[in-house]
């Protein structure tokens, strides 16, 4: 086998132009090869949590709560229908969370890998972005398959139910973009990962009218749902999928909210990526 | 000669009150191999980073390939080829994916990456481990496939920044051997390290840095010219009477060095001094003449020795 090809060069062989428009793609088709490592752990949870979710508080709670509330139904739907919206961008939450947070740290602190990259034509705004794709890719699927075992469950029973898919991803794709800005900053993620778990993802799960309106809750704990891009993306779930009452401003508002989440994160996330690849 | 390839002036880094970088000036041409010897924290891999185009400068100017790294960052590192000096490789993939996950960083085509790969795998030796992930791989071979990784894209520039630190002998050798040919195809080499035998077997042209200057800049055959005798007479009394006998050594020839467990002696012929030494009637423990390495230059330009 020869050995030594003809030498081109990177003069001839490489198209910076190319890099600068393309660079968050291959940043992302190298972080979706890294994921298929481990791809049946990810599949895996993404259909365990819904099948147990589904039987714990879909059918058991759900089912004493339909008894009891009657034909009047929760917010005028079957509980089920009402917590749909949640338990979707919740895992979608969760699934962006991962895809981010984890693999900034690897990226930054336990191999260095943005370091490699960073030594290619590419920046670490097209980093940032690229890492950012794949968690938005992850949220997809994990969000889908949480859709079907949802429907095998025979929880969907909205025509119109589908439509919590897109909303749950956008609530990922903001609180990701955040959580990804957040984890650049990092030098010591220990207390990071115990601080996230108990006192941010543990209280917006429960507070954010996830399983109960927010509105039952006492009023000083509804700011908790008032930040929250699980509250805002359920709202904005429930709307769109069994008609809750939303005001047309409200909507607007919960896009908006959602919106800036993202682009603040994002914004954030490449400054952050950027100035800390340049230390 | 023709213009440089790289071209700093007056360059300075600055981390907070710390200048690691202080305002050195270097040329490196094209085809040529050029080296930073230092000691640990010289500001030898600061300079490296500036010039890799990722890290940058506090004040100064460089020039790479004609352009400025705070403009044209991405444009310069299209043509460089970058070994940190901590393999940063992807602990989760396999030896094939590290290689053509970064040839595609660079824009290039699947088609060529997958051939290129071949061809890397190969002159790393790692054929064999082409599918092992990295994590399970010896330190020698990831190092080497550091190296086949800069080269995916083949650079102009091959960057390496402590490139044996850690290996074996014979893995440094393997490693030099690389090198080597890569330099007979036209590439410019770019090293630091603190090993003076790898400067000498390695770098054309060399700066000498301690402390984020350059104490002295040539080949290395000049600066061993320039700042220490033809050869070295090292002698051994035992670490009490080193001190005791160095006066009497020192009026026997050009220059001394009393180190803690040795004496250095400078001089343009080895075998002569050492029988004038017996017939002074001193009688070292253990006696040794070598040629004048670039470890003396070191120690002439700064008292002290490059690993401590």
């Amino acid at each position: 086998m020869s050995i030594i090809n003809i030498r081109q060069g990177s003069l001839v062989l490489v198209d910076a132009a190319k890099v600068q428009s393309r660079g968050a793609i291959y940043v992302a088709q190298a972080r979706i090869r890294q994921m298929m490592k481990w791809i049946w752990m990810i599949l895996g949870i993404a259909i365990a949590n819904p099948v147990l979710y589904l039987i714990s508080v879909g059918i058991g709670l759900g089912g004493l709560i339909d008894k009891s509330v009657g034909s009047a139904g929760v917010d005028g739907v079957k509980y089920l229908t009402f917590l749909a919206p949640a338990l979707l961008a919740q895992a979608a939450i969760q699934g962006t969370m991962d895809e981010t947070v984890f693999p900034t740290l690897e990226g930054f602190k336990w191999h260095k890998t943005f370091y490699s990259m960073n030594s290619t034509p590419l920046t670490g705004t097209q980093i940032s972005y690229g890492v950012f794709l794949t968690a938005l890719f992850r949220a997809f699927y994990t969000v889908v398959l949480y859709f079907i075992v949802m429907w095998l469950f025979g929880a969907v029973n909205s025509p119109r139910a589908w439509l919590a898919i897109p909303t749950a991803i956008f609530a990922g794709a903001s609180f990701g973009a955040l959580m990804q800005a957040l984890a650049g900053r990092l030098e010591d993620e220990n207390i990071f990962f115990v601080v996230l778990g108990r006192f941010v993802m543990m209280p917006l799960f429960m507070f954010s009218g996830t399983f109960f309106p927010l509105t039952s809750m006492p009023f000083f704990l509804q700011w908790i749902g008032w930040i929250s891009p699980l509250w805002h993306a359920t709202e904005l779930g429930r709307h769109l999928t069994y008609g809750h009452e939303v005001s047309p401003t409200m909507v607007w508002v919960h896009f908006i909210f959602l919106g800036i989440m993202l682009v603040a994160g994002l914004f954030f996330s490449a400054r952050i990526f950027t100035k800390r690849l340049a230390k | 000669m023709s213009t440089p390839l790289i071209s700093a002036r007056g360059l300075t880094k600055k981390f907070g009150d710390f200048t690691a970088v202080n305002g050195i000036d270097f040329d490196v041409y094209k085809g040529e191999s050029f080296g930073f010897l230092g000691p640990n924290g010289a500001g030898k891999s600061t300079a490296m980073r500036i010039i890799g185009a990722t890290s940058q400068r506090t004040s100064g100017t460089i020039s790479i390939l004609g352009k400025d790294p705070e403009i044209n960052g991405p444009q310069i590192r299209a043509h460089l080829g970058v070994v940190p000096q901590q393999d940063n490789l992807d602990m989760q993939l396999s030896v094939t994916e590290n290689l053509y996950i970064y040839g595609r960083y660079f824009g290039l085509p699947r088609k060529f990456v997958k051939q290129k790969v071949e061809e890397l795998l190969a002159f790393a030796q790692l054929e064999e481990k082409r599918d092992a992930k990295v994590e399970n791989l010896s330190g020698g071979m990831k190092r080497r496939l550091t190296i086949a990784r800069a080269l995916v894209s083949e650079p102009e520039i091959l960057m390496l920044d402590e490139p044996t630190t850690g290996l074996d002998p014979q893995a440094r050798h393997i490693l030099w051997d690389r090198l080597f040919r890569l330099k007979e195809q036209g590439v410019t080499l770019l090293i630091t390290t603190h090993f003076m035998d790898e400067a000498e077997q390695l770098c054309d042209r060399l700066i000498v840095m301690d402390k984020g200057s350059i104490m002295a800049e040539g080949s290395p055959a000049t600066l061993i010219k320039d700042y220490s005798s033809k050869e070295v007479l090292e002698l051994r009394f035992g670490s009490d009477r080193n001190q005791a006998v160095a006066d009497q050594l020192r009026s026997m020839c050009e220059r001394i060095e009393e180190l803690p467990d040795r004496v250095l002696m400078y001089t343009e012929d080895g075998e002569e001094l050492l029988e004038r030494v017996y017939a002074a009637n001193l009688h070292p423990k253990t006696s040794l003449v070598r040629r004048s390495s670039l470890e003396d230059v070191f120690l002439r330009l700064t008292g002290r020795t490059l690993i401590e």
